[in-house]
């Protein structure tokens, strides 16, 4: 064969460069075709992550005392995915159990892309956050199913908070499938523009952001929104740069 | 002017040139999204019923989108030559289908047809084509470009070599690229792109390739795709920029969406020019698309997606790219559902793309909400080397880590060479046999990893 010398057995040369990035280098080859156990493990990455696009959130299982189940106007999991602007609507019969209040601040949990991601991340997260907001007139927790971000408009405007904070499932990567973001949006009423919130993502334990991190920046957020009267491009998520000048 | 149908004894009415193209469309989510689709199977062959029996000089005389408030219209109209469209003048839609497929319609009548074919005529054909009208035809077009070597050559498939990193790592980045160059992958471009937009950060990685491509001598181009505007900027800066990128769409109001105009694109493309850094050709400007860009930019005019799409292979070719590419399966399932629709718009993408004259290429791929799987992907690459598709997108082990989707793997890339007997760019294919990573059957030899310690050298980094 005129293919040339191998190198000496047993020395793998990606050894030290795999640790330089999660991409999936140095596989190997069996002709042209990747090696069965990289195709098995990349098989597994993606049914994880189809399961949690898939998962339904259950309510039950958030360990939350007083909550309140809503829906959107998309009716499955089906129509959610083809149809974000029903995402984005309240399910008619669910408006009555929204009534407005004196609050400051009300927690929507929502399934999104993931619902697992909110079942393993948002009661730690709210927790973080409900201590890290002493004083705050907070509403009943909303779960909401079937939900887009923009949903948190509607029951924010519903129950008369000042701030809605959605906690809602990203759509999962085959690395991680249970990424958590909060949208902070002030003022909340159907209508408002994406450019109109504050976003704090990868909330998640494999190298992201942990809950205690996340409830400290969404904290300092909502106090800077209150100085600043809104949230959206004109509220920077840089604590140092709000710090006046030495 | 209403176009009509009647089949087996019910007339069907199309209030408008656009309407009768939504509604001829092949169901996908992005246009039910819309509300433009067809109310049914039957509706919808009715729709294609009247538009085989639609003249091609309708099209030219009813723009669908405004010709005084679109710039991307005035573009098709103003630049249309109408001698180069003499030979189909006289043809319906339909008759236009069956004479692209015959034998006369070659290579070469294809090509000198295409300054006469408008965005809107070739989508409406499409919609009277079956997947595999549209492969017969794409793979008589050849479009050909060149910077440092030449893509789009029949029997050749370039690859684009992806080396994304979620925080930007110029050392991470660096891996992936030596992974991908180790199994040939890179012709097309070496493309980055970044999770940040600072310019220093940009400076950074384009420093970096460029540093290896000189040090190995390789015939290939690099690009970071960020905005156009940042690129000018990088320019300025003296960056060693080879392609400067922008993604485009098909409407004016679309365009704004990513902010940019025709007049940035045009300073683009004289300034990358003005550069010379192509050693075999000038084509210095990259494009991505992707069916739903307008419509998710709320500027699709009531225009079906696809439709859309196909207009912003006009502004494509007005700017005489190196590489075009679209992006089918990123966009998610609200725009294409599952992969036969994945796999339908990748088709017509192409092949309107390559009858428009733009050197289209693809990135192969979707999003784990969408209903599809690798295999789905496996289908489509293997369709569109079939059709002379001029690149695929490979990343490794088909998992882009930094932007959260599937595309192909580096690995796909040497499965369509030796199925299809596709080697990359020939001066790069040449730089590969210079290298010795080539077998003398011209594969890719399997034990070029173990040589990654000779290649890099004994401290080495492929990064100082």
């Amino acid at each position: 064969m005129n293919d040339r010398t191998p190198e000496p057995r047993g020395v793998d040369p990606w050894a030290d460069l795999r640790d330089l990035t999660i991409a999936r280098v140095g596989l190997g080859r069996c002709g042209d075709a990747i090696p069965a156990r990289d195709v098995l493990a990349f098989q597994l990455a993606h049914a994880q992550a189809r399961n949690a696009v898939g998962a339904t959130l259950d309510a039950a299982t958030l360990g939350l005392d007083n909550v309140v189940e809503v829906h959107s106007r998309a009716t499955d999991r089906a129509t959610f995915l083809q149809r974000p602007d029903l995402g984005r609507q309240l399910a008619e019969k669910d408006a009555p159990r929204l009534p407005p209040g004196a609050y400051d601040v009300v927690f929507v949990l929502a399934d999104g892309l993931s619902a697992t991601a909110v079942t393993r991340q948002a009661p730690g997260v709210l927790a973080a956050c409900l201590k890290a907001l002493p004083g705050w007139s907070v509403a009943p927790v909303v779960v909401a199913h079937q939900a887009r971000v923009a949903l948190g408009d509607e029951i924010g405007e519903r129950l008369a908070a000042r701030f809605v904070v959605i906690m809602i499932g990203e759509r999962p990567g085959l690395s991680v499938a249970d990424s958590l973001s909060l949208y902070i949006t002030a003022n909340p009423r159907p209508g408002r523009a994406d450019s109109e919130r504050n976003c704090i993502s990868n909330i998640q334990p494999r190298g992201g952001l942990s809950p205690e991190s996340a409830a400290d920046k969404l904290a300092w957020l909502l106090r800077e929104a209150v100085r600043i009267g809104g949230t959206g491009v004109n509220l920077k998520d840089d604590p140092s740069a709000a710090l006046p000048s030495a | 002017m209403t176009y009509r149908a009647a089949l087996d004894g019910t007339s069907y009415a199309f209030t408008d040139l656009k309407r009768l193209l939504a509604c001829a469309s092949p169901a996908r989510s992005g246009d039910q999204l819309a509300g433009l689709s067809a109310a049914d199977d039957v509706e919808r062959v009715a729709a294609r019923y009247a538009l085989a029996d639609v003249p091609l000089t309708d099209f030219l005389e009813n723009p669908l989108v405004p010709y005084e408030t679109d710039d991307v219209t005035r573009l098709i109209v103003d630049t249309h030559d109408r001698a180069a469209f003499t030979p189909v003048a006289h043809m319906t839609v339909g008759a236009f289908r069956d004479w692209l497929l015959g034998y006369d319609a070659d290579g070469p009548t294809l090509a000198a047809l295409a300054p006469g074919l408008t965005p809107e005529m070739v989508a409406a054909v499409s919609k009277l084509m079956r997947n595999q009208d549209l492969i017969t035809v794409a793979r008589k077009v050849e479009v050909k470009t060149a910077f440092r070597n030449t893509q789009g050559l029949r029997g050749r498939l370039g690859s684009r070599l992806q080396p994304n990193h979620p925080t930007d790592d110029v050392r991470g980045i660096a891996v992936s690229m030596l992974d991908g160059l180790l199994m040939g992958v890179g012709d097309a471009v070496i493309g980055i792109n970044p999770a940040s937009d600072s310019l220093p950060d940009i400076k950074v990685l384009l420093d970096m390739v460029d540093g290896v491509r000189e040090r190995y001598d390789m015939p290939v181009q690099s690009c970071v795709l960020t905005h156009v505007t940042n690129t000018i900027r990088l320019m300025e800066r003296g960056a060693p920029v080879d392609l400067v990128f922008q993604s485009i769409a098909g409407s004016q109001a679309a365009n704004t969406g990513f902010g940019v105009t025709l007049d940035i694109l045009r300073e683009a493309d004289d300034a990358a020019r003005s550069l010379a850094r192509g050693t075999v050709g000038d084509n210095a400007l990259y494009f991505e698309t992707g069916q739903g860009a307008a419509l998710s930019a709320n500027a699709h005019h009531g225009v079906d997606q696809q439709t859309m799409e196909a207009r912003a292979y006009a502004v494509a070719r007005a700017f005489r790219p190196l590489l075009v590419n679209t992006v089918v399966g990123f966009i998610g399932p609200e725009y294409l559902y599952d992969g036969k629709q994945v796999i339908r718009a990748g088709l017509e993408d192409h092949f309107c793309a390559k009858l428009l004259g733009v050197p289209m290429g693809c990135d192969v791929c979707y999003t784990n909400h969408t209903m599809a799987d690798q295999d789905d992907m496996d289908d489509l690459m293997m369709l569109l080397t079939v059709a002379g598709v001029n690149f695929l997108i490979a990343v490794p082990g088909s998992d882009d880590v930094m932007l959260g989707y599937q595309s192909l793997s580096y690995h796909d890339i040497l499965t369509l060479r030796s199925t299809f007997d596709r080697p990359p760019a020939p001066e790069f294919e040449a730089w590969l046999r210079r290298q010795d990573m080539l077998t003398a059957e011209g594969r890719m030899r399997v034990s070029a990893p173990q040589q990654l310690g000779r290649v890099l050298g004994p401290t080495g980094g492929l990064v100082a």
